[in-house]
């Protein structure tokens, strides 16, 4: 599965990241390889996002550094907690970025269906996309960033203002994106859906990674007291 | 009272008929106008939009002037032109003073900075949603700029709106730099100041009534146009 100018592992050395005095991440070290999803997960504030920024490029470190094994910067793709559609149909929606990345005009097109069709919006198409329901616009989003051929998907918390039924579609879609060999780094406040999805678990707190662990190995039996906790539901910060 | 009344009468019979010497000068006005709109909008727009997404030591000092410039009172924007443009002027071989192509030029110095800090504010608050899924997507502030353009196009027909009513609204730049000369460069506002003085109120309140008319028609596709889009576009 890994072709020779792959961009993983990605690894994070000594990253920090403060904003206005106000410390989120410390002192942050991991490898992320290819293979199965690695969820993040955490209480709420505990610094997931700003990680995934950080990771992703959005955000520069304050302190540490973030290195990819190969030209990352068109290989990854983001998805946020709420999707920003622009004012266009769902099918220029999904084409915007392939010319961004250099994808030839001729292909465009073509790409962007395929990846609607993935998500089950390939009858949407000419619908102006802000008209989409809400489920309906993440599934656009992640439609729009499968369309890039990622080698690494980022997703913030794609499912958290959704209902059931719509966080259901998404997650059968990051399953079948990490099927295809996507390598998906996701965050999550919801238990259940890491436990759905994840491969290996960074758990976040109080801005450190507290633990990195394959999924069985740390839902069976967390290292930390906080994970443990956090496991049994109950309050951390 | 009574003057006002047979004036009145005297203007729409004007205006029924489609008096030729009324028609001449609204067209030149709305092609005046017109003109300098478009060409205001090749530059504003794109320069509001920069404004909106480059960060840049000197951007607040950069948009103070720009807003301090919306209110440039147009015979001095007139009167830069006229500067530019009369015989001993540095453009004055262009032979261009008193011809309608010196009223566009005027009228576009007049609302490009109207359009431009108009684009900014509009454009600013879109930028600030789109701004980092734009940047996941590799695009900088640069390729922004274009895409911004786009999805705002249906505000910005509002800022285009402001531009026109100001440009069509306007007398003195056109005045001086066009010298209101009969059948050349009379517009229907140098035509409304003229007339009036002169004590052709009939001839005057024609021209106003159509103006007026004007403004009211373009506002009214414009608002309809938006209200079709917003339908769309959600």
């Amino acid at each position: 599965m890994r072709t020779p100018d792959t961009i993983l592992p990605l690894r994070a050395e000594g990253l920090g990241f403060a904003a206005r005095g106000l410390r989120i991440l410390s002192d942050v070290s991991l490898t992320i390889e290819a293979g199965a999803p690695t969820i993040v997960i955490g209480p709420n504030g505990a610094g997931k996002s700003v990680l995934l920024r950080l990771l992703h490029g959005l955000l520069a470190p304050s302190e540490g550094r973030v290195t990819w094994a190969g030209q990352a910067a068109r290989r990854q793709a983001m998805v946020f907690q709420r999707p920003v559609l622009l004012r266009r149909s769902v099918l220029a929606n999904a084409v915007y970025p392939l010319g961004l990345s250099g994808v030839a005009r001729a292909e465009r097109e073509a790409r962007a269906r395929d990846a609607l069709a993935l998500v089950g919006l390939g009858d949407l198409a000419d619908r102006p996309a802000r008209r989409l329901s809400g489920g309906e616009q993440q599934r656009l989003a992640l439609a729009r960033a499968a369309a890039l051929h990622p080698e690494v998907l980022f997703l913030d918390e794609p499912c958290a203002s959704l209902d059931p039924a719509a966080t259901k579609a998404v997650e059968e879609i990051v399953a079948a994106l990490a099927a295809r060999g996507t390598k998906i780094v996701m965050t999550t406040h919801d238990l259940g859906q890491a436990r759905r999805l994840a491969g290996e678990v960074v758990f976040v707190h109080r801005g450190r990674v507290a633990e990195h662990a394959p999924a069985a190995a740390f839902f069976a039996q967390p290292a930390t007291p906080e994970a443990a906790a956090f496991l049994r539901g109950e309050l951390v910060w | 009272m009574n003057d006002l009344g047979s004036a009145f009468s005297t203007a729409l019979g004007l205006v029924a008929t489609a008096d030729p010497a009324v028609a001449q000068i609204v067209l030149l006005s709305l092609r005046v106008s017109l003109t300098a709109v478009a060409v205001a909008a090749l530059v504003g727009l794109p320069l509001g939009a920069l404004l909106a997404v480059a960060r840049f030591p000197g951007r607040g000092g950069v948009i103070v002037v720009l807003n301090a410039l919306m209110g440039l009172p147009p015979v001095v924007a007139g009167l830069l032109i006229y500067l530019l443009l009369s015989r001993s002027g540095p453009l004055g071989s262009l032979g261009l003073l008193f011809t309608p192509t010196a009223m566009v030029i005027a009228q576009a110095v007049l609302i490009t900075p109207i359009l431009a800090a108009l684009t900014r504010g509009v454009l600013e608050g879109l930028w600030e949603e789109y701004a980092e899924q734009l940047r996941s997507f590799g695009a900088g502030p640069w390729r922004a700029v274009p895409t911004l353009l786009w999805d705002g196009r249906f505000m910005l027909l509002t800022v285009l709106l402001a531009g026109f009513g100001r440009a069509a609204a306007e007398v003195g730049a056109v005045m001086v730099v066009g010298g209101n000369i009969e059948g050349f460069t009379r517009v229907m506002t140098t035509a409304i100041a003229l007339e009036t003085s002169k004590g052709d109120l009939p001839l005057a309140l024609a021209l106003g009534m159509v103006l007026m008319a004007i403004v009211v028609t373009v506002n009214a596709l414009a608002q309809g146009l938006r209200d079709t889009a917003a339908r769309w576009a959600g």
